[in-house]
């Protein structure tokens, strides 16, 4: 095995703009509030930045194909601009190309910067996606929360839950969330739900109701990134390192072979075995201190609780249930709201998710603050149950 | 004229599953039509919102051609209609597609008349005893229009029959046909136009029908060598009450064995119909019974057949008796209206999506698209769809070793599913999800023919030929297969427990 990413690189700065209804800004405001928010924080200034990737997925509203748009929005000194894209995880992606581009010495400091400006489409959720020629012949006609929503049917099926514990799991999945993020002031949504209102609420594709379906938001979250030689020559102090990057991406195995059972994410589990054996981490249930996962729906972050090998397979509803993944539960997770309730601006997530693990490890992150973490995990997933892309992170403190 | 047999080998018939309720029908339209009361009874057959001639013809042609999905013994396909979707795109060439015929099968679309779907039987059996084909499928299928609240709305039904005609193995044996031809417009309906303009129905029936059916008739029996004692099964798409019974009578033919045109079942299938009756009767016939099956459109068409000792072994899976079987009544009105297109109503953002069709991709990929053809490795032996260069099984990514390997037949069930009320539908909620088969293979379709509660994990569903999407901008449709319950399996499946 390569020898991996761990701790040669550091996050020496990161910035994350208020999520939302922003119909104050444009993209190029959002990546502007970021990447000042990052800068300020890192101490540095542009001209020592060697190269950035950019990442946007939703690219017809306001932003573009190319690397300009961040370039242009930020006034870069005509570095290297890299734009990527890989579905919801497009954030990761972006933080991979800086990371890499430090780890391989071909950058000194790189920064990643990711964006959505959903709110300028005119859609209620995800504005509909052009998905090809050939793909809309065959494939329904479906939507996001229809695509995920077909894990809770296989859910059920493989592990005999019945429907009705199954939607109360996820209810509270979507509860604690909500009460996360009601501590967060750059939260989309800050306000706290019961989970007779979550049980309540309107269908969208059976059986995810609104509330088991995340919002969509305005944002844009930036990284800079080094090497700890450098961020210590910079004045830096506990530095916060990365431990692990891992993405696993369907090759058709789960749309085309008749093994995968539609219950879980096969790519999860590849992407989180490698970055546990990256991360030289054993037990992850023990020793990951807290994790922001891809709740886009919350069967969906269900499902990751087995998936990353923190929940026993099938009882994962279970550990939900029982508070485990509560702020002040086991592993606590989504612990800035998720992407439930600060929001889902498609370039931005995975890099939102980082900005948590950062603020926490530096313990910067204020009433929502947990104790002493050690371990941070992020997964950030895109595509759809059957056909994705699934990027597994672990930052840490320097030496753990 | 040579003196080989021919004549029917096998059949099938569709009927869509949906039935709306004339009385539904008439008390909503009440205000404005009270005449309407009088036709309040019974159901007509109502296609689903992604049913149309062409896909309801490929269903009565499948059940024809039995489970096997060999066709290759077909080499040529007529297909009848006076509502084909298409008017300059070879209809029955989408029909070919979709039944995966082979491609030297030569094929012709039969149109212009109520009669088409006679027409295009005789001329099918004709070809096949001229020799020019050995075995001719005859595929008709309807999906009638008619203004809201008019009495048309009620008459109309939607359906479609299917027949192979053959030399060999015969069902039934073609004994005589016979034709009139005149220019009498009963009603008519421009190339442009949406809906037909009538006549006078006293007109019609007096002066068109009662006059100019009987000779075609009285010509296909005296070509059969046979008298109209003789009939024992009489099919005559007919709405006038009783008008079969006078034709019937004209010719000689026992009024007593005029069948029943299925009008409160089913509804007129317009050009469809004559065979749907035809195929109703081979249901019910014994050996040596003589069916005569005419039509009216622009003149009449009448064939003569004699049952054999075959016929009771024949009968499809599903046939007229079976589809007229397999109902849901449908009282909802407006879902009649919003599913043939008769209100403009508010689809929301999510249906601006620009369905345009990539023909190049359509073309490229037709065996997968219109004849859910995917692959099967060779070595592995694994089966996938869609077939791909190299093969998906895991550890095993074998290069260019599959061979097209045809999923349309095979039984199927649910693995994954949601019903979704976010996405644009015709009939929401969108129901989808993943589909495994019986021998390997798994596709990510649409699910249709349900409702809210139908479909759960494990549910048993066969695949049907659909309309997948409406290109309303350029008139183009998109047929693709779906998943439906299939209710015969289930039903057995629970009578197991």
């Amino acid at each position: 095995m390569a020898s991996g990413i761990r701790d040669k690189v550091a996050v020496i700065g990161m910035g994350c703009s208020k999520f939302g209804e922003r119909w104050d800004a444009g993209p190029d405001d959002l990546m502007v509030e970021a990447y000042l928010e990052a800068m300020g924080d890192a101490g540095v200034e542009p001209t020592q930045l060697d190269a950035a990737w950019f990442s946007t997925h939703v690219d017809e509203f306001g932003t573009g194909k190319g690397g300009t748009p961040l370039s242009i929005a930020l006034r870069l000194p005509n570095i290297a601009v890299t734009r990527v894209e890989n579905f919801c995880a497009s954030g990761s992606e972006a933080f991979r190309g800086a990371v890499y581009a430090v780890a391989a010495g071909a950058a000194d400091i790189a920064l990643a910067v990711g964006v959505e400006k959903l709110k300028d489409t005119g859609y209620g959720g995800l504005p509909v996606a052009n998905a090809g020629t050939l793909i809309p012949q065959t494939a329904p006609n479906g939507s996001a929360p229809g695509n995920f929503a077909q894990l809770a049917s296989a859910y059920r099926a493989k592990h005999g839950v019945s429907k009705e514990d199954l939607k109360r799991a996820i209810a509270h999945v979507s509860v604690k969330s909500h009460a996360n993020g009601a501590k967060n002031r750059k939260a989309h949504l800050q306000k706290a739900v019961t989970e007779e209102q979550v049980l309540n609420a309107p269908m969208i594709a059976e059986p995810l109701g609104l509330f088991d379906c995340c919002g969509v938001s305005d944002g844009a979250a930036a990284a800079i990134v080094t090497t700890p030689e450098i961020a210590r020559s910079l004045g830096k102090t506990d530095l916060v390192t990365v431990k692990a990057l891992q993405l696993s991406v369907s090759n058709g195995y789960e749309s085309q072979f008749n093994a995968w059972d539609g219950s879980y994410f096969h790519t999860a589990r590849i992407a989180a075995k490698k970055a546990y054996r990256e991360a030289g981490i054993e037990n992850p249930r023990k020793q990951i201190s807290m994790m922001e996962v891809h709740d886009c729906f919350s069967i969906t972050e269900l499902v990751t609780m087995e998936d990353l090998f923190i929940s026993e397979e099938g009882k994962g509803w279970r550990d939900v249930m029982d508070g485990f993944y509560d702020a002040d539960g086991g592993v606590p997770c989504q612990i800035d709201g998720g992407l439930k309730c600060f929001g889902h601006p498609i370039g931005a997530s995975g890099l939102r998710m980082l900005y948590e693990m950062y603020l926490q490890l530096q313990g910067r992150a204020g009433e929502r603050q947990l104790a002493n973490p050690v371990f941070g995990m992020t997964h950030n997933l895109g595509g759809s149950p059957s056909t994705n892309v699934c990027s597994v992170a672990i930052v840490g403190r320097e030496g753990a | 004229m040579s003196e080989t047999r021919v004549g029917l080998s096998a059949w099938g018939a569709y009927a869509p599953r949906l039935r709306l309720s004339r009385k539904a029908a008439a008390q909503a339209n009440a205000w404005i039509a009270p005449g309407l009361a009088g036709k309040a009874k019974g159901e007509r057959a109502m296609a689903n919102w992604d049913e149309d001639a062409l896909t309801m013809a490929v269903e009565a042609a499948r059940d024809a051609l039995g489970p096997d999905d060999d066709r290759s013994h077909v080499d040529a396909l007529y297909f009848a209609s006076s509502t084909a979707p298409f008017s300059d795109r070879l209809n029955a060439g989408v029909v070919s597609a979709a039944l995966t015929l082979e491609p030297a099968t030569a094929s012709a679309d039969v149109t212009g008349s109520q009669r088409a779907g006679l027409t295009a039987l005789a001329q099918a059996l004709n070809a096949v005893r001229a020799g020019g084909s050995r075995n001719a499928l005859v595929a008709a299928g309807e999906h009638r229009r008619a203004r809201a609240a008019s009495t048309q709305e009620l008459d109309f039904g939607d359906g479609a029959a299917a027949f192979v005609v053959s030399g060999d193995d015969l069902a039934a044996e073609f004994l005589g046909h016979g034709a009139v031809t005149a220019d009498f417009i009963d009603h008519f309906r421009g190339a442009d136009a949406e809906f037909d303009y009538y006549w006078e129905e006293r007109w019609i029936r007096d002066e068109g029908i009662i006059k100019l059916v009987p000779p075609a008739i009285k010509a296909a029996l005296q070509a059969a060598g046979i008298t109209g004692d003789q009939v024992t099964h009489f099919c005559f798409p007919c709405t006038f009450a009783g008008l079969a019974g006078n034709v019937a009578k004209a010719c000689g033919i026992a009024p007593e064995v005029v069948r029943d045109n299925l009008a409160a079942q089913m509804g007129e299938a317009g050009s469809a119909h004559g065979l749907v009756l035809l195929a109703h009767a081979l249901e019910q016939a014994k050996a040596g019974d003589v069916i005569v099956a005419a039509q009216f459109g622009q003149g009449a068409e009448a064939l003569v057949f004699r049952v054999t000792d075959k016929a009771s072994s024949r009968r499809p899976a599903r046939g007229v008796t079976g589809s007229l079987a397999d109902r849901k009544e449908e009282t909802n009105y407006l879902k009649f209206l919003f599913f043939n297109g008769l209100v403009d109503w508010d689809k929301g953002m999510r249906a601006e999506k620009d369905n345009k069709t990539a023909l190049t991709t359509l073309y490229r990929n037709s065996d997968m698209i219109l004849g859910l053809v995917g692959g099967r490795c060779t070595e592995t032996g694994v089966v996938q769809f869609p077939r791909t260069r190299i093969s998906v099984a895991p550890n095993k990514p074998t290069v260019d070793t599959q061979e097209p390997y045809k999923f349309a037949e095979r039984k199927a069930e649910v693995l994954t599913w949601s019903a979704d009320y976010l996405t644009f539908a015709m009939a929401p909620p969108n129901h989808y999800g993943t589909i495994v088969f019986e021998g390997g293979g798994r596709i990510f379709m649409d699910i249709t023919d349900v409702e809210p509660g139908d479909v759960d994990a494990g549910l048993p569903v066969k695949m049907v030929f659909r309309v997948k999407e409406l290109d309303e901008r350029r008139g183009f449709k998109r047929y693709f297969w779906k998943a439906t319950p299939d209710r015969s399996r289930a039903a057995k499946a629970v009578a197991a427990e």
